[in-house]
Formats: structure tokens, sequence, C-alpha cells
């Protein structure tokens, strides 16, 4: 029923949409993020901080802070904001919201593996893990020795267990196949959520597909980039594509056999959204490529919200808070490590 | 009419208090103790001076940062002594004030020995929690190893057997004894241990996932909430016995068992030794419940001494916070010596203000005093009523709508009576009227209690309005008996009624009608009225022409106050081309339709006033016939319809042209606007607004006119008409408690049934408790809220003040906790 939304879509969503609306409101301004970094210490971001949503999670935090608290602080509330919300939604709204944590779960089954590969303590690594991505037996993970253990022992209970039916093999865990593992697992995800909101129809399929999309592509420019100079085949380097987005298919041809970061260029420059990007760029240049994407997709985030009922604004909201916390912690570390000179490297302003 | 005006002995309420811009330079050495001293006064409100700096670029910021450790620290206390229980048991001494220094260094002292105390707590606790869950498991493995090991001995007998059938059962049981200690032998063994209760049944699928199945899972409710030893949490545990076999089992079942912080402890096959490391267990328990009892005792007494002069700390912190919340909000003066702040006072308080500014010289051994002096205003002025217990929350009702513009004539007053009245009339029911009187009577007998305690918010809401419920009961109870109803029935109170029936038999009372036979009733409503086939015409035409009454007084009211403001803002051309044409307008329309009401009432004439206002118009020149009530009516009626006709073009057309012509005159041959400077002001008038230097712009001024003549014409048709809400109101209540009187309560009583009577006085006590004392109250209450804020407050309220925030430490409520 395109278009046909406003008539029902406020019997469910519309508490939940005032709400996030409401939230969306709270985020730091332009303004707030000059101020921050005007900052001389961590003290001085807390109490800025007090002034805005944050205040009350930082405000019983003893005085010398680390950079940790506070993005541990300020994650807590984005997770009390989604629970929060979690629990006031209904279908389908609630698998929409269970949907974008899916990320931060694969995420968390990936440090977790690779933390016990390097030995690494199973306390220390959850502690690691977001929030978001937290399910019940996530610490079981740490038993597995292989892809099939994993996924039969701990994965199958998790919404994850469809995701992995590409990537089970029997081989042992290493990082290479970890990072596989990683990447099938988020190109079956991305495609399944695609799939999800396109099912749901209107204006959530219609702007969802659009930021799944860039999603998408982003990634398969960071793994066609990531992976240059690796053992990793065209072939394989192709499957871990996304099958959707804009390059998708023969942007995905193109980026399978680049080379090096030019021909990446240049097999995105055919596409307009993306020429932007890569014009801002210098030529062989790939570090502020991260931070070009980033504001690329604040953008589109933000455009999200200039509609009104569809879902793509919890999306919406989730994505520039966590932006907002990156910010935070970029601001924070340097100011703690005395490097204001860098503060506006990779600060995203979100207004 | 102005002489009157004049002479009218001032209101306290009227108008809001005057207002002054002072200027305070304060030297650096006493600035603190001179705010303190305000802020103890609270009648001083401080402009923010330094408004485009961020708070942490402030003079004071590094103060405001310490109260906010020190706030911390003390809700760490707080959070201390309610986790030990120890809230209800303390009674706050108060203690003269020590310095913020030193407060600072004893909370600092406090809080690193509380931190020390609990680590210390916090190991014995973590040993003691252990040793418990290691009993608990010793008790319940144990028990569960006894009744299991017969059967996991049989199992294990049947397959030795298979293999050596020579075992016997001995060797079987020593060969379980033996497990605990050496791993590396081949066999059943087993781990037991305690695991959250949520966490078992996930526990146990893992475990049986992770040995293909191989495993025997045996668990028990540990049957009280005990506290992990690392959350430090409480929980429901239960306690499990896992028998696999094999290595490989063994440490894939260790590492599950620490993914899921499951606590593992061994428990001895043997009996005597089970038993034996029990009482060992129990003996240490008992020993480091002893040396935690003493550690707690330690600690609570700790926290009591904290807990004596928490608040007092707690508030004292808060006012410093507030005090170089204030201080941030001066600017340094160019010398850096002085502080320069800027703030509202009202006029009456600047004696009292002076004297604590001297005393703060004084007491802090300055060598320069306070200058305090007033400045010209630019922007208006805070409005600032002094109210008390009684009128304030008329005074709420009012601001809810709009705060009075600075120094503008005051609705509440008239609020105070007028508010309750009209409600009355739409809840006009003497019983129901005692029962608003009890529960307000309630409230304001327990007004020393309740105000120091914290409400919900609904108790609030009517704790705040209980002089507001107190007269708005009397005045129920006063328009009840004017109605004669008690809860819908009429009584005979001031005497008998005035009709009888014809006859004897009283047969055809409800046909023919009764005859009146003596003087009318002499207060009210006759009660024979009721249950009459003329009942609803007659109270239907009595609250209808009474409402009208009621509703032309009151706009009437509200326009002379107009008059009043332009006569106190020296405003003539709101008088005669607003003022005087408005009332003209009103009362040559509705002001002759209430004349005729009364003369109608007085002379029992049985003219039709519908027809003769409609006709009024339509035909105005047409003679009236029956309709006539009085001796030159018609020529009246033309008359006033001229009037009526004047007034509209009257106030809507000079106002514009003349002000637009003042404005040519006063900028007459001058092209430069005037130069604005905030020191200098030409007029010293201090309320003339800055505005009529702005761009004269006719257009709009006119559009404005327009837009408020025809609402004022149309509203005066459209308010008239909304008067009657208080008819249809009341007769809603009258009716409704009608229907739950006759319909429930004496269709119950008719039964000769004690149950259904029983029955039928629940139904009506609980629909007049909800429904006509809540809903009808509410709803009551909000027609009059809307009957104010729209009838009456639009004919002269702007509304568009803002309120008198003083800085004041009673202000100052513990809102973060």
């Amino acid at each position: 029923m395109y278009g046909f939304e406003a008539m029902t879509f406020n019997i469910h969503g519309g508490y939940l949409e005032a709400i996030v609306r409401g939230h969306r409101a709270g985020l730091l301004t332009a303004a707030d993020y000059n101020n921050l970094c005007q900052c001389e210490t961590l003290d001085d971001i807390k109490m800025h901080l007090s002034a805005t949503e944050y205040g009350p999670y930082l405000q019983n935090e003893p005085s010398p802070l680390h950079t940790t608290t506070i993005v541990e602080k300020c994650t807590l509330k984005l997770v009390d904001e989604y629970k929060h919300m979690l629990c006031q939604a209904t279908e389908p709204l609630s698998t929409f919201l269970e949907y974008i944590t899916y990320g931060h779960m694969i995420d968390n089954v990936v440090l977790i593996v690779t933390g016990t590969l390097h030995e690494r303590d199973v306390q220390e690594l959850l502690e690691k893990c977001h929030p978001l991505g937290m399910f019940d037996s996530i610490a079981t993970l740490a038993v597995a020795q292989n892809m099939r253990e994993l996924y039969r022992l701990v994965l199958v209970d998790t919404p994850l267990a469809p995701y992995f039916s590409e990537c089970i093999t029997s081989e042992d865990l290493d990082d290479m196949n970890i990072e596989i593992m990683r990447n099938t697992l988020y190109k079956a995800y991305l495609e399944d959520f695609y799939k999800f909101c396109q099912k749901l129809g209107g204006a959530t399929a219609e702007i969802m597909s659009d930021l799944l999309s860039f999603e998408a592509d982003r990634r398969a420019v960071n793994i066609t980039i990531n992976s240059i100079g690796t053992e990793l085949t065209r072939d394989d380097r192709r499957k871990l594509y996304s099958n959707f987005g804009l390059l998708y298919p023969y942007g995905h041809e193109e980026l399978a056999v680049c080379e090096d970061i030019d021909q990446v260029r240049s097999a995105m420059e055919k596409y307009p959204p993306y020429q932007s990007i890569f014009s801002k760029l210098s030529y062989g240049e790939s570090q502020m490529l991260d931070k070009a994407f980033y504001e690329e997709e604040v953008k589109r985030l933000c455009l999200a919200f200039e509609q009104q009922f569809h879902y793509g604004v919890f999306f919406s909201y989730m994505r520039l808070r966590e932006q907002e916390i990156r910010n935070l912690m970029w601001i924070s570390e340097c100011v703690a490590q005395n490097q204001k000179s860098r503060v506006h490297d990779s600060v995203v302003f979100i207004f | 009419m102005e002489k009157f005006v004049d002479n009218l002995s001032p209101m306290d309420l009227m108008r809001s208090e005057k207002m002054k811009l002072v200027q305070l330079i304060i030297p650096v050495e006493s600035a603190h103790r001179a705010v303190s001293y305000l802020g103890e006064l609270g009648l001083l409100q401080f402009r923010d001076l330094n408004a485009e700096k961020s708070p942490f670029q402030r003079t004071f910021v590094n103060q405001v940062k310490r109260c906010g450790e020190m706030s911390r620290k003390l809700r760490f206390f707080k959070d201390q002594i309610i986790k030990a229980g120890l809230l209800s048991s303390i009674h706050p001494v108060v203690e003269p004030d020590v310095e913020l220094e030193e407060l600072e260094i004893l909370l600092a002292e406090h809080e690193h020995e509380l931190i020390e105390m609990n680590s210390n707590s916090e190991k014995l606790r973590q040993t003691y929690n252990e040793l418990l869950e290691f009993k608990i498991v010793l008790i319940k493995a144990g028990s569960f190893l006894v009744s299991s090991d017969n059967h996991a001995v049989a199992e294990e007998r049947e397959l030795s057997e298979n293999v050596h059938s020579n075992h016997s059962y001995d060797e079987a049981s020593s060969l379980i004894e033996q497990e605990m200690g050496t791993a590396d032998q081949p066999g059943l063994r087993f781990i037991s241990g305690i695991i959250c209760k949520s966490k078992a049944l996930r526990f146990e699928r893992i475990l049986f996932r992770a040995t293909r199945g191989n495993m025997l899972f045996n668990q028990a409710p540990a049957g009280e909430e005990i506290m992990d030893p690392l959350s430090a949490v409480k929980a429901e545990k239960t306690v499990f016995v896992v028998f696999f076999s094999g290595e490989q089992a063994r440490k894939k079942i260790l590492k599950i068992c620490e993914a899921f912080g499951a606590n593992c402890y061994p428990v001895p096959e043997d009996f005597s030794k089970q038993r034996q490391i029990t009482r060992e267990v129990s003996s240490r328990l008992s020993e480091l419940e002893v040396t935690l009892d003493a550690g707690i005792r330690h600690q609570n007494k700790a926290l009591t001494s904290i807990g004596y002069h928490l608040t007092q700390w707690m508030s004292m912190v808060r006012r410093e916070k507030a005090v170089y919340d204030t201080l941030n909000m001066l600017n340094f003066d160019v010398t850096k010596k002085c502080l320069v702040g800027e703030g509202w006072c009202p006029v009456f308080a600047k004696a009292k203000i002076q004297d604590a500014l001297q005393r703060a010289t004084v007491d802090s051994n300055s060598q320069v005093g306070i200058i305090f002096h007033v400045m010209d205003a630019v922007e208006s002025p805070p409005t600032y009523f002094r109210t008390n217990h009684f009128t304030n929350a008329y005074q709420e009702i009012v601001d809810a709508y709009g705060v009075a513009r600075y120094q503008e004539a005051n609705p509440a007053v008239y609020t105070v009576i007028t508010f309750p009245f009209l409600f009355a009339v739409m809840f006009g029911d003497w019983g129901h009227g005692i029962c608003l009187l009890l529960g307000a009577l309630v409230l304001i007998a327990r007004e020393s209690r309740l105000s120091t305690q914290k409400l919900g918010s609904f108790m609030e809401m009517l704790f705040g309005g209980r002089y507001v419920l107190l007269l708005m009961s009397l005045f129920s109870i006063y328009c009840g008996l004017i109605y004669n109803e008690f809860f819908s029935v009429p009584f005979h109170i001031f005497g008998g009624s005035a009709y009888k029936c014809r006859d004897a038999t009283c047969s055809d009372a409800h046909s023919a009608g009764l005859i009146k036979f003596r003087d009318p009733y002499p207060f009210g409503v006759d009660p024979s009225w009721r249950g009459s086939r003329s009942e609803l015409p007659l109270l239907n035409s009595l609250k209808m022409k009474m409402s009208i009454l009621l509703g032309v007084t009151q706009m009437n009211l509200g326009i002379i106050l107009s008059y009043f403001n332009a006569h106190f803002f020296r405003n003539s051309l709101d008088i005669r081309y607003q003022f005087v044409p408005q009332m003209i307008f009103l009362n040559s329309l509705f002001g002759y339709l209430s004349l005729l009401i009364i003369i109608k009432w007085c002379t029992g004439s049985q003219a039709d006033l519908y027809h003769v206002m409609i006709y009024m118009f339509l035909s105005p020149t047409d003679d009236l016939g029956d309709n006539q009530l009085f001796w030159g009516q018609r020529p009246l009626q033309i008359v006033l319809l001229l009037l009526a006709l004047v007034a509209v073009p009257w106030m809507l057309f000079p106002k514009p042209f003349i002000l637009k012509k003042l404005h040519s005159e006063r900028f007459q041959g001058r092209n430069y606007g005037m130069l604005i400077s905030s020191e200098f002001h030409p007029d010293a008038e201090p309320d003339s607004a800055r505005e009529h230097h702005e761009e004269f712009n006719f257009s709009e001024v006119f559009v404005h006119q327009m837009i408020h003549s025809i609402e004022f014409v149309l509203g005066a048709v459209s308010n008239t008409a909304s008067y009657l809400r208080l008819w249809a109101l009341s007769l809603a209540h009258s009716e409704l408690s009608t229907v739950f009187y006759e319909k429930v309560l004496l269709l119950a009583w008719r039964y000769d049934n004690i149950v259904i009577r029983l029955i039928g006085l629940a139904v009506f006590a609980f629909a007049t408790a909800f429904i006509l004392l809540m809903m009808e109250t509410l709803s009551a209450f909000l027609h009059a809220l809307r009957l104010h804020w729209v009838e009456f407050q639009n004919k002269f309220y702007h509304g568009d003040g803002y309120k008198f925030k003083p800085f004041s430490f009673a202000s100052i409520t513990d809102d973060d906790d």
C-alpha cells in the first residue's frame, strides 16, 4: 500500500516515531561540537556533556575520567534508548529493530573468535563487545575450534544462524578465515535485511533500500581496498560483495579485478553519487576515504528524517548516534592525548 | 470618570510589582558573600551577561566543577546509606555551616574511607559467598550423588561388566572416588557447581551439544537467593552435577562453565569426606560471618555519622553551586577588580537589597562598598505578583494562559470569585457541593503536612487547587440551593411550595397542572416544579437567560478592564477609538437583550424575545405588536441599531490613521532614524516601548486593527452564544444526576430485596463519585476555564509578559535526586 502509510502507520508506529524523532532532537549540533573541540581536559568535556542528554549518564562518574568511561556511558544511553524502543515496538517494527543489531552481533562474534584465537581472556573480550550485539551464549564462542563447531554449538540459537549456511567449513579458524567469515556473514545479513525491508514495502522499502545499498557499496569498496595485495582470489572477492546496491552487478565485476586504489577510483567514478566522494580525495589516497564515506552516510541518514511514516528513521537514528559516539571518542582521545590539532580530522558533524 | 478611576485605592494584585533594572558593581572579595545574601533574600533576578560563553569558559567554572564533584560524592554517600538501609533511622542534626574548602576535604576523606571499607568488605563478602555456594553445592550435590549413586554406578557397572566381567561394586565406587583427584583416568567423572537459574536450561543445552549427548545433567534448585561472588547480584541459583567421560569433554565443559559464569566446586564422593568438608566450610562460614558483621557495623557507624550531616551538606553544596552559577552570569569590569551584574528587582525590595549588600560588605571586611544603582531599561521588565496561599492557585490559572504583560491589569483579581462562581453555575447541586467541600476541607486541614511531602502528580494538582476547590464547592452549594437540587432531589428548605393540587386526589396534577395558592417560594426554584411537565421549559428558560446575563456582565467587565489598561498606560487613543465603540456595540445589542430579559422577568410579560431581537435587525421600523415590553421600545431599538452600526467603522478606521498622522508629525522633516543608545533614553518612561521608533508600517497596523475589529464584532455574537454553555452544562449535570437517582437508586428500592437494594446503592454511589463528582467537576472546570481564557480575557488581556524568577535559595529544589 505505497503512499497510504499515513492512514495506518500511526496505529502502531506513531508513538515510537515520535520518540525517535525526539531522541534525534537530542543529537549534538555543530555548535556543541565546536564547544567540545575547544575543551582542554576531559572534565571540560564532561561538563559540556552534562548540559546535553548525556548528563544523567555522566554525572556520577568520579573525576579522573577516561575516554573509555565517556564512550561506555554514551553507548549505555544509546542502548537504553534502543531497549526502550524495542520494548514498545510491535511487529514488524520489532523485527526491524532487531535487524539493526545483527551487524553488531557479527562484529562481536568475530571479535570473540579472533580474541580466543590469540588466547585473550574471555571476560576482557566480552567487555570490548558492543552491548547492542550481545546475545545469551556469546561467551561460549570461545569453546569452538572451527566454523562447524561454532555454528553447531552457539550460533544455531542466534538470529545469525541462517547467514552461516554459506561459510560452514571444517577448516580451523585463522585470521584470514575469520575475516572472510565476517564479510560473508555481513553480505548475507545485508541481503536479508534488504529483502525484509522490501517485504515491508512503502516508504520504508524506498528509504531503506537507499541506505542499505549505500552500506553494501561501501563494504564492497572497503573489501576491495583491503584485499588488494592479499592472496584472496578475484572470484572469492567477488563472492563477498552483496548482491544488491548501486554497484551490482557491473560495478562488482570491475571492482573484483582492481589491483590498486586508482583502479577502484576509476571504477567508482562511473557512478555519479560516488563521484563526489572520490573527487574530494587526491589520487592514491585512501586514508580519508573512510571519513568521506561517513560524511556521505550521515547526509543520507539525516535525509531519512525528512519523510514521515517509515521505519528508516529508527535505522538512521541508531546510526547517527553511533557516529556521534565515534565523534565523542575521537574528540576525547584528542583531548586526552593533547593532539587538539587533529581534532577535526575525524569528526563528522551531524547537523 | 478619570478622576474616579484615579481615586480608586490601588489593588495589590491588579498591577504587577513595579520593577527596576539595577546594576551591581561588586568588589571581587565580597562578591561571593553578596550573592549568597541576595540568594537568601530572593528578590533579585540576575541577567546572564555571558550568554555567548560556553559553560566552561566562564570565570568560576572551577568552583562549579568542584561543587559538581562534591555533590557526586554526596550522592554516593546517599546511595551507600540507602543500600545499607539506614535512611529511616537517621535524624539529621543541624550544625553551623562549615567552609566549602573544609567540606571538600571532609568529603574526600569520607569517600576514601568508605571506598576502602567497601573494598575490604567486598573481598570478605566474596569469600563468604563462595563458601556459601560451596556449602549449598556440597549439600545438594551430595544428596544427588547419594541418590544417583546407585543409578550411576549401576550404569557404570553395566558398562564395565561388558568390558571386565569381574568388576565388583566396590571397585566401581572406588573408581569414582579417585576421579576427583586423578584426571587422566578413563571412566565416568563429574563436575559439580552452581549456576544462575535463568541460565541453567541453555547451559544444559550447550553442554549436550558440546559433548554430543555423552553426558548426564542433574540439577536441583538451591532453594534460596544467593549473591553471586563476582557480580554481587542476588539471584536464584541451581546446583548442577554433570557426569561425563573423557579428558576432551572435561576441558570443554570447564570452558563452557567459565563462559556461563557457573562456579564449579569439587565435591568428594566419599560421604565421610563430604561431611568433614561440610563441617569445615560451615565453621569457616560462621567465622567469616562474625568478621563481616563487625565490618558492617563499622561501616554503618561511619555511614550514620555521615548521614547526620548529609542533608545539611547537600543543601549547602547546592547553594554554593547556585551562587557560583550566578556569579558566572556576572561580568568583570575593565580593572578586573570588580564584578558587574545586572538584574531586575521589585521597587519595594530595593531597601532590602541595599541592606543585604551593606551587610555583605561589612562581613567580608571589604574596603570598597558595593555600588547599587538603577538603570534605564530597554526591554520590558518581568511580571511579578505577590501572591499568597489563597490567591496563588488563581494566579496560576491565569498564568497558564499567558503571563501578564508588565503592569497590565491582572484578571486573577476577578478570577478569584468569577471562576468558582461560573463553575458552580454549571455544577449546581448542594449535595455534590457538600461532597466537594468535604474534600477541600480535608486538603486544607492537612495543608501543613501535605505541603512538606512529595505527592503524586494528580494529588499535587488537587492540593495546589485546594482553595479553588473550596470556593467552587461553596458556590456549588449556593447555586444548588437556588436550583433546589440535592443529588437531584428537591427539598422544602425555605418553607412550603406555592402550588397545590386542584383536588385531594391529585389525579390531574400531570395533565391539568397545579394551582398557585400562596406567595412564591422564597428562595430558589419551587420544589413542585420537579417532575412536572413544564419543569424543563421553565428551567431551560431560566438558565438560558441567566447565562446571557452573566456572560454580558463578564464581557462588559473585560471591556472596562481594557479601559483601566488604556488609562494606566495613558493611551487615550485606545479609550476613544477602541473602548468606547466596543462598549457601545456590545451593549446596544446584547446589553439591550439583557435589559429585555430583566424587564420580562420583572413584569411577567409574555413577549417573545427571539422575535424582538431578530426583527430588530430585519425590520426595525415595524410595529412590535404583542411583543412590546415598554413604551418607546421601537425608537430605542432603531437608535441602538444605528449606534451599533456606527460603532463598527468607529473602531476600525480612526486609530490606524491617527497613528499614521502622529508618526509622520513626530518624524516630520527628519530623514534619519533615532540613535538608540542603551544608556540614555529620550523620554524617561520606563515602559514606553521602543517600538515607537521602529519603522511605521501602515498596512500592517491597518490589517491588525481590521482583524481586531472583526474579531470583536463577531466575537460579541459568538462569545455571548458561548456563555450558553453555562446553561447546557448545568442542564446536563442535573439530568445526569436525575437519571442516576431515578433509574438506579429508586428502581432498586422498588424491589423488596436487600441484595438488589445494596447493588443499586453501590452503583449509585459509584456513579455519583466517579461520573458526577470527578468527570463532571473536570468538565465544568474546563468550561469555566475556557470562559475565562477566551470570552473574558480576550477583551483586554495581552498575556505576553514573562515571569519574575528571582535568584533564591528557597526555590532551589533537589531536582538532581
